[in-house]
């Protein structure tokens, strides 16, 4: 932790100081640190710069906040640490460095968590995303019996082999910071680190939100409208996919790819519409699997077309 | 002779693979220094969270030497024959080859020897291919070196390898080898937080005590018991008493390498909560055992935790940190259970008519109804009310659309019955929404109240009958639905409740509440039958009794009530530990013999009563009159189910069997004679079908 701060930026006191320190950390390792992708997505491994920069053989560390939407996680505002609307903190770092664990602890450290106080332990957690055609080995990293993160070294990503490997760690801001800010209910945690009348909760940012969303999650949206988005988003999909492939004139082999992100901006898009049509219970248990692989097709055709452009390595 | 110590250093093992991976490693390495010619003393592995380590002691230092002999061509052969020769065996004339003299020519004959090499050169060589090999139950890639072809797979990252070879009494040296880039050496490093230096090692000896230094206790085995001696103190001192749990206990010691022991607590509204709730939540999510008040044998509200660092405040922070996620665990486990209780159990079971059981087999409402119609089918042969059959089976199944059971599928069955009786439910209804599903492997008790066993007997029969006719039947080692344990569950509740039921009426019953009709229908319920037999002797086999007994039970033909099956099993392994069994077995199986043979030689039986007035010996005529009176003895006793007395009437044919093999040759010069006496035979075979088919027995 950085003596030098002042009280309403210091990891401790304030939710945003709190991310900030994140961000220098990883800004010091190297990574460039991104916004928030601006699409809704369920989770930070969505954005683009995790699911397609995982791809390819360039090296790549970014570091991210990303806002993630779980429309059936909402519960009205009324429980205490779960919502439909929350933050993750998204680190990835191709090739996975060889001291990523120590990093990992560092990073705890710069936000106020001393790993000789704390019993910080890598327990076994394999994650996989039937959704992005994704699996990876690692842990869920537990302080004091808390799950604060993941870890995983990711193999599959879009269908396509990690070579080389990425590393990614997840952190969930909220729970982290509750547990650093010492409180336990997630519209406690101060926001700006101020006191008195200048203090500003994460209740008063988000409670109000947290029960509109849950009413239009559960009961209010657009079935009908939103049916019909999850087949837009999939034929648009597959329109810019084809639409991007430069093909050889002579063979007619598929050579690069010239349109991949505004394709799986669409796969993004599809996945989000889905989650939302299941949290309004429409969807039944055997359809479920089917939307499932559909949204995993897109994401598979977006990876091999990325592997195709310049960033994706090809070429 | 020397030892080695090999130790692979690597990020977090799974827990749940620790304990595998140290006996892989030891296997694998000691059967390739055995197929080398090095034979060993002794070896040990051990596993901790970041590193599998094994010792191997007493190697030979060196492999012995080989010596061969190689035949070449004959004297005089072709030169091409004689240069490959020469070539293969390395000798640089035929000079240095001996001659051979051979009544097919002389031949050369090359001696080759084959100096052995150190070991530790053999072990530079067999090393990095067993790492490479490991069969991990899943590895993975990482780092730079992940973008080529070939790279290392291991189960996490792997860091460093030591590995060293030696005398006691010497400096050992390092067995020379690299993985994927990284080279053995004999650099480890202690615990992650408390001694992260690195650390030199030589042997074995020091490696374990510098380990120990460096805050890391290497044999899982000390881990365990110290979180157990500790916990079981801990707990005592105050009053308490440890709810014993070894699988929690295996899993913990792998997710240490220092383990400290410590005692926190919860707010005592949380012991509302059914135990089995609180254990759940504390077990599953946080891996920390609860403890009991030995006063009334109900939870308290404690909770012991095992931490990986002595922190420097005495672990109260870590305390505090886990009371912290404990809270609102139980808090929501309180929320849950609480939710539940507000909607009863019919009210959840039109929602099942949503779920798919399984794609053939419709819905779990359906299925729900095929266990109500069988239940009540089954009640009154199993002594049931029906009524209360009825609604247990109706009820059974509800609790799986509860928040808990979603929560902790674990306690499914057990949250019914606290459910049914919050209700109201008959006692014994209730219990059968936790007993039905009993028992669950061949530890498990077996339910005794009716109802249960009327429920039980039904889902599991419904289970199997279903995936029969759908043809997904176990194979091999595949049986996603568990078939064989349901089997095993029905005659476990057949025999230990001493019921009598057929299985093909059952089966067949089974088969007509189902909506669709499988093609072979009619081979279905003795396919079925054929199945619980194979289980019967799998189930034998595993109590150490004799498996082929139940193959000469079922050999009689239409037996399908598995008690009498299992009681004229047990009546005849008694009886084959007796002298008169054993030797009757014997003559019995003699006379088979001396049938079979005769049979296929005549190709005809000789089968129908013997003719008396051909009887020429005294022992003919004591035989055929001992057959007689046993048969008639040994099937009143079977009419009456005393298979114990049906055996002794069968004892009494060994004397007359005995002394007609002694005096009496079969094969008689008259034909009629020969006749007479293998039908005579014939009828000793058919005496003893009132028990069981004895050819089929082994010796």
């Amino acid at each position: 932790m950085d003596a030098s701060l002042p009280a309403h930026m210091r990891p401790e006191r304030s939710f945003q100081g709190f991310i900030l320190a994140l961000q220098r950390f990883w800004a010091e390792q190297g990574c460039v640190i991104l916004q928030p992708y601006d699409m809704e997505m369920g989770a930070g491994t969505f954005h683009p710069a995790t699911t397609l920069r995982a791809l390819g053989p360039k090296p790549w560390n970014a570091a991210y906040v990303q806002p993630s939407r779980r429309p059936k996680d909402g519960r009205y505002g009324e429980n205490p640490n779960r919502m439909q609307h929350y933050y993750q903190f998204q680190v990835i770092m191709k090739p996975s460095p060889p001291n990523l664990q120590e990093l990992y602890l560092k990073s705890l450290a710069a936000i106020g968590i001393d790993s000789a106080m704390h019993d910080i332990r890598f327990v076994e957690d394999d994650w996989e995303s039937p959704t992005l055609g994704a699996w990876g080995l690692g842990w869920e990293c537990w302080c004091d019996g808390m799950e604060v993160s993941q870890f995983t070294y990711f193999q599959q990503v879009a269908g396509v082999e990690c070579a080389p490997v990425a590393g990614e760690l997840t952190y969930g801001l909220e729970r982290l910071a509750m547990y650093v800010q010492g409180v336990d209910r997630v519209y406690d945690l101060n926001f700006n680190g101020r006191e008195g009348d200048a203090k500003v909760t994460y209740g008063d940012v988000f409670l109000q939100a947290e029960r509109e969303y849950s009413k239009h999650n559960f009961e209010v949206a657009d079935t009908a409208m939103l049916f019909e988005q999850f087949k837009m988003a999939e034929s648009a999909c597959r329109k810019y996919l084809e639409a991007g492939w430069q093909k050889n004139s002579e063979s007619g082999k598929r050579e690069a790819h010239l349109m991949s992100l505004p394709a799986y901006d669409q796969c993004i898009k599809a996945s989000h519409v889905f989650n939302l049509l299941d949290a309004r219970g429409v969807i039944s248990v055997t359809e479920r699997q089917s939307y499932i692989l559909r949204v995993r097709e897109l994401a598979k055709a977006c990876g091999e077309a990325w592997i195709h452009t310049e960033a994706g390595g090809a070429a | 002779m020397p030892d080695l110590l090999l130790e692979l250093f690597s990020e977090e093992i799974p827990a749940r693979m620790q304990a595998k991976a140290a006996e892989d490693l030891r296997r694998m390495v000691t059967d390739k220094l055995v197929a080398e010619g090095l034979v060993y003393e002794g070896a040990k592995a051990f596993a901790t969270p970041r590193r599998l380590a094994l010792t191997v002691h007493g190697i030979p230092a060196r492999q012995p030497d080989l010596k061969t002999e190689r035949r070449g061509p004959k004297i005089g052969a072709a030169d091409a024959a004689v240069q490959g020769f020469l070539k293969a065996t390395g000798l640089t004339s035929l000079d240095e080859a001996k001659i051979q003299r051979d009544p097919k020519g002389d031949f050369y004959i090359a001696l080759i020897e084959k100096p052995g090499r150190d070991a530790i050169d053999v072990l530079a060589e067999i090393l990095p291919v067993i790492i490479r090999t490991f069969p991990w139950p899943k590895s993975m890639r990482w780092g730079a070196r992940s973008g080529k072809p070939g790279s290392l797979s291991w189960v996490r990252p792997l860091h460093a390898i030591t590995a060293t070879f030696g005398l006691e009494t010497e400096e050992p040296d390092v067995v020379k080898f690299a993985v994927d880039g990284i080279e053995a050496g004999q650099t480890t490093h202690g615990h992650r937080f408390m001694a992260p230096d690195a650390i030199s090692v030589r042997r074995f000896e020091d490696y374990e005590a510098k380990l120990k230094a460096a805050k890391v206790i290497l044999d899982p085995q000390a881990r365990k018991d110290i979180i157990f001696a500790d916990a079981k103190e801990l707990t005592f001192a105050q009053g308490f008493e440890l709810v014993e749990d070894q699988v929690l206990l295996d899993e913990v010691s792998g997710l240490v390498e220092w383990p400290v022991v410590m005692m926190g607590s919860f707010e005592a509204e949380y012991l509302a909560i059914p135990d089995e709730v609180i254990r759940a939540t504390i077990r599953n999510n946080q891996k920390c055992f609860v403890v009991k008040d030995p006063k009334t044998g109900k939870l308290t509200n404690k909770f012991v935790l095992t931490a990986n660092i002595e922190a420097p405040d005495g672990g109260k922070t870590i305390v505090a940190g886990n009371e912290r996620v404990i809270r609102p665990r139980l808090s929501d486990a309180k929320f849950f259970y609480e939710t539940d209780l507000k909607t009863k159990l019919e009210d959840r079971l039109p929602k099942f008519e949503q779920i798919v059981f399984h794609e053939k087999l419709g819905t779990q409402a359906e299925r729900i109804k095929r266990i109500e119609r069988l239940a009540a089918e089954i009640a009154p042969l199993v002594g049931a009310d029906v009524a209360k059959a009825t609604r247990a089976a109706h009820l059974a199944k509800a609790d799986l659309l509860t928040e808990v059971v979603g929560e902790f599928p674990e306690v499914q069955g057990l949250m019914g019955k606290y459910y049914a009786l919050a209700q109201g439910e008959d006692a014994s209804v209730a219990a059968a929404c936790e007993e039905h599903y009993k028992p669950q492997g061949p530890a498990d008790r077996v339910p005794t109240d009716p109802v249960s066993v009327a429920v039980a007997l039904a889902d599991k029969l419904d289970t199997l009958v279903g995936f029969w006719a759908i043809d997904e039947k176990p194979t091999g080692s595949k049986d996603p639905y568990a078939l064989r344990r349901a089997a095993l569950g029905v005659i476990r509740l057949i025999a230990e409740n001493a019921l009598r039921l057929s299985i093909m009426k059952m089966a067949a019953s089974a088969l007509a509440g189902l909506s669709l009709k499988p093609a072979d229908a009619q081979k279905l319920p003795s396919d079925l039958l054929a199945f619980f037999a194979d289980r019967l002797k799998v189930q034998l086999r595993e109590q150490g009794a004799r498996h082929d007994l139940v193959d000469a039970v079922f050999a009689l033909g239409g037996q399908d009530d598995l008690l009498m099956i299992v009681r004229r099993v047990e009546a005849l392994g008694k009886f084959l530990e007796t002298d008169d069994g054993k030797n009757l077995l014997a003559g019995i199986k003699r006379a088979s013999n001396i049938l079979g043979i005769e049979e296929k030689k005549d190709k005809r039986t000789f089968d129908g009563a013997p003719d008396a007035a051909l009887y020429g010996l005294g022992e003919e005529k004591a035989l055929a009159k001992a057959i007689g009176e046993v048969k008639a003895e040994a099937s009143a006793a079977v009419a009456k189910e005393d298979f114990a007395a049906a055996m002794s009437a069968m004892a009494k044919l060994r004397p007359p069997v005995d002394a007609f093999f002694e005096k009496v040759r079969v094969n008689d010069e008259d034909a009629k004679v020969r006749e007479n006496r293998l039908k005579l035979l014939n009828e000793i075979r058919s005496a003893t079908r009132a028990v069981a088919d004895f050819s089929k027995i082994q010796d």
